[in-house]
């Protein structure tokens, strides 16, 4: 019997070809692939009372999906295989389905409830006292409330409380297509727009609803999510700069962070690269060949400053040792909560949804000799991403002859019914995953999308064990976890 | 310390923009205050209509489109798909930010002059020092981000007298960010009674205007009681020199006489 379905990346299946296993198989084969440590776990949700499981084999580039019929309750794999926590937090609050025997079941969102209000972990002790910080916080930043247990300075825990950002989009988003879907991914995370459109494409393509993409759509893609990738990195390396007060590179950063922000806007008119990326050849862009040579010219003019403005980061040693062993995440740990992207690749995880997962033009992304898990890890990944980025970046560019005429909408047509489709891609933080599950009417019946910050959050708890709550900016720059992204 | 300041003289230089005064430096592509045409639209034609995706387009008597900038996202859906080109947008006027929400709706054959501030307090308490307390409320980053950008040395807004501060206490105005999700109201609500008055309310980016995409969810609540908005900012999210221009014209400075 077949336990698994086994799907490539940007493909569909139906429904009915399934496998639909006893919740003891289920739970058994689920449990056999993610310890044998041969897949990670990319979403685990519920429609109705139907579990689903996707996993990915990175080595088989290829996803694997199977089911299981539950009643109200099922026995938890948080205590085997941790990775789940999360997402089993989340099947309890958003669908009312208990995994028996899992360590610490709350809400992850609040869509019910009152934000916040829950139990916490609150170790007892005479010397011991509690930080609260939040929803609210010092900057210019999103909300969310983090409560610290500490012994004088150091953090003995923290606890990460979600939630004051959801906007409902996955409700939202089931029932569609519709004229707000592309808006709606678009904004589930407002710094990940090409990457979370890239995804949505290739899912709209897999159900049919668009053509396959042409080459220059595809380069299109690569050359907007490497933008993203770019910007972001650069700004986060700046605010790293800024919260060990190294203020040269968090100046010069800010500012080139903007540069490339605006080269997104010269293709789209968005700095964010709104409408940029659509299903099919659609797209909201002008990529020929006088826009990529104007590209390229400013690139050029741009790196060397971002370089200068890099060289003295990482030529400042009172700023380095500031970032050094600080705020730790061994691979043992990552690994076992499932950490993706930047903070798991600076664990010294291999993972990269660009090699595992092919899409788009990506080929083989070198792999980031890093992983000492610190804060200077994530900011060495971050600084070795942007060279590979530009390198990516500028072979688009340079290959970009005459593509995307700014082809006005051509009409979606409807999904395949009673499918499924996976789209996943490696955004700037790391994998973002989206699913889409067609009903028989051809409509969404469940769109799933999972955040890379969403296996992420609470691996920032972990990094804050035993480290001095003074570090915790730092420890959070660092990993720069969407809040609306996994609040959606 | 050698290094740093051989970057800033060498490498790195003055990055400070000319705007304002001088006008922002706009991309290619940018879409600003919609133009509509006068002539009455086909009776059958409601393409703009059905396929905006907030409702900013409704039409008013006499079948001519009106467009409520407040809800837009700047797409451009609407002048690709228009039969008839009654809609554009405009490459240049970034100028969107407004007092009232009937300043934010674009008419056919408007003759548009943003208005400064009028009410004498507003200049005399906020004209040269205005401290902003930003709250995200269901938005989705962009907004922040862009925000955040007129900290940066290119933009600079605190030669204006422009900071972010992280105390309600030291705020002379919130800064809204999303359409307000219930699960903010309640520390909006605290944060804005925690405000010394008199105090303002900034609404900044579609979803903070009108609810944008998030209008009609759920998850969506109204302004807590007792706030009501005195400065829109429409955009989606609003580029920095639209956001920029809009508070200084909040603060009853013109762009001709920033200085």
């Amino acid at each position: 019997m077949n336990l698994f379905s086994v799907i490539k990346n940007q493909t569909s299946i139906r429904r009915a070809d399934l496998p639909r296993l006893s919740v003891e198989e289920f739970r058994q084969a689920v449990l056999d692939k993610v310890q044998s440590g041969s897949t990670r776990v990319m979403d685990f949700f519920a429609e109705g009372r139907t579990l689903y499981a996707v996993l990915g084999d990175a080595n088989a580039h290829a996803f694997l999906l199977t089911s299981c019929e539950i009643n109200q309750e099922y026995p938890s794999l948080t205590a085997d295989a941790p990775a789940f926590h999360w997402f089993e937090r989340e099947l309890w609050e958003q669908n009312h389905i208990r995994p028996v025997g899992h360590p610490f079941l709350k809400p992850i969102r609040f869509s019910e409830g009152v934000p916040g209000v829950t139990n916490y972990f609150t170790p007892a002790g005479d010397n011991l006292h509690e930080v609260a910080v939040g929803p609210i916080h010092a900057g210019v930043i999103e909300p969310g409330h983090f409560r610290f247990q500490c012994l004088g300075e150091t953090v003995l825990n923290l606890e990460i409380e979600l939630g004051y950002q959801h906007r409902g989009i996955a409700a939202m988003l089931a029932g569609g297509p519709d004229r707000k879907t592309e808006f709606l991914i678009e904004t589930a995370a407002g710094d990940t727009s090409a990457a979370a459109m890239t995804a949505y494409s290739m899912i709209a393509e897999a159900l049919g609803m668009a053509p396959l993409p042409t080459a220059g759509a595809l380069r299109l893609r690569r050359v907007a999510m490497e933008l993203e990738r770019i910007a972001n990195h650069v700004g986060d390396l700046g605010a790293l700069a800024g919260d060990v007060a190294f203020l040269p590179t968090a100046s010069f950063c800010g500012r080139i962070r903007g540069e490339y922000l605006n080269m997104t806007a010269s293709l789209c008119g968005n700095r964010f690269g709104r409408n940029l990326i659509r299903p099919g050849d659609r797209s909201g862009a002008v990529l020929d060949a006088k826009q990529a040579q104007k590209l390229i010219d400013w690139i050029a003019r741009i790196k060397p400053e971002l370089d200068n403005a890099l060289t003295l980061l990482f030529d400042a040693p009172s700023a380095l040792d500031r970032l050094e062993n600080t705020g730790v995440v061994s691979t043992e740990t990552a690994r076992l909560l499932g950490g993706v992207g930047v903070a798991g690749r600076a664990s010294a995880l291999v993972l990269d949804a660009r090699n595992d997962f092919p899409f788009a033009t990506y080929r083989k992304i070198p792999r980031i000799e890093v992983g000492s898990g610190d804060v200077m890890a994530r900011a060495l990944v971050r600084r070795s991403e942007l060279e590979e980025s530009h390198k990516l970046l500028l072979e688009d560019l340079r290959a970009v002859e005459n593509m995307t005429e700014n082809v006005p909408d051509a009409p979606l047509k409807s999904p395949q019914p009673d499918s499924i489709a996976i789209g996943c891609v490696e955004a700037w933080r790391g994998e973002l995953f989206h699913a889409a599950l067609t009903d028989g009417q051809g409509k969404f019946s469940t769109y799933r999308i999972v955040d890379p910050s969403f296996h992420n959050w609470y691996l920032l708890s972990m990094a804050l064990r035993g480290e001095e709550i003074s570090n915790f900016p730092i420890c959070n720059k660092s990993f720069n976890l969407s809040y609306c992204g996994h609040d959606l | 310390m050698l290094d740093a300041l051989r970057s800033r003289l060498f490498c790195q230089g003055f990055r400070t923009g000319k705007f304002p005064p001088a006008a922002p430096s706009l991309p290619d592509g940018f879409r600003g205050r919609p133009i509509l045409s006068g002539g009455a639209c086909p009776a059958t034609c409601a393409r703009c209509m059905e396929t905006c995706p907030t409702g900013a387009i409704v039409m008013t008597e006499g079948k001519r489109p009106s467009l409520d900038t407040g809800k837009c996202l700047f797409c451009g859906k609407c002048a690709q798909i228009c039969p008839e080109k009654a809609v554009s947008f405009s490459a240049t006027e970034y100028r969107l930010g407004g007092f009232t929400r009937e300043e934010l709706i674009a008419v056919p054959e408007e003759s548009y002059l943003p208005a400064i501030q009028k009410d004498e307090a507003i200049r005399k308490i906020a004209g040269r020092s205005l401290k902003i307390r930003q709250i995200s409320a269901g938005g989705c980053a962009a907004c922040e981000l862009d925000f955040n950008v007129l900290n940066t040395l290119a933009w600079d807004m605190g030669r204006f007298g422009i900071q972010a501060v992280a105390s309600p206490r030291h705020a002379d105005a919130v800064l809204i960010t999303g359409p307000v999700t219930h699960n903010m109201q309640l520390a909006l609500q605290k944060c804005y009674d925690a405000m010394p008055h008199p105090c303002w309310v900034i609404a900044c980016g579609s979803c903070a205007v009108s609810g944008g995409l998030y209008a009609d969810a759920p998850t969506t609540a109204r302004l807590p009681e007792g706030m009501h908005v005195d400065l829109f900012v429409p955009g989606c999210p609003p580029h920095p020199a639209t956001l920029l221009e809009a508070l200084l014209r909040f603060m009853g400075r013109t762009p001709e006489a920033q200085a």
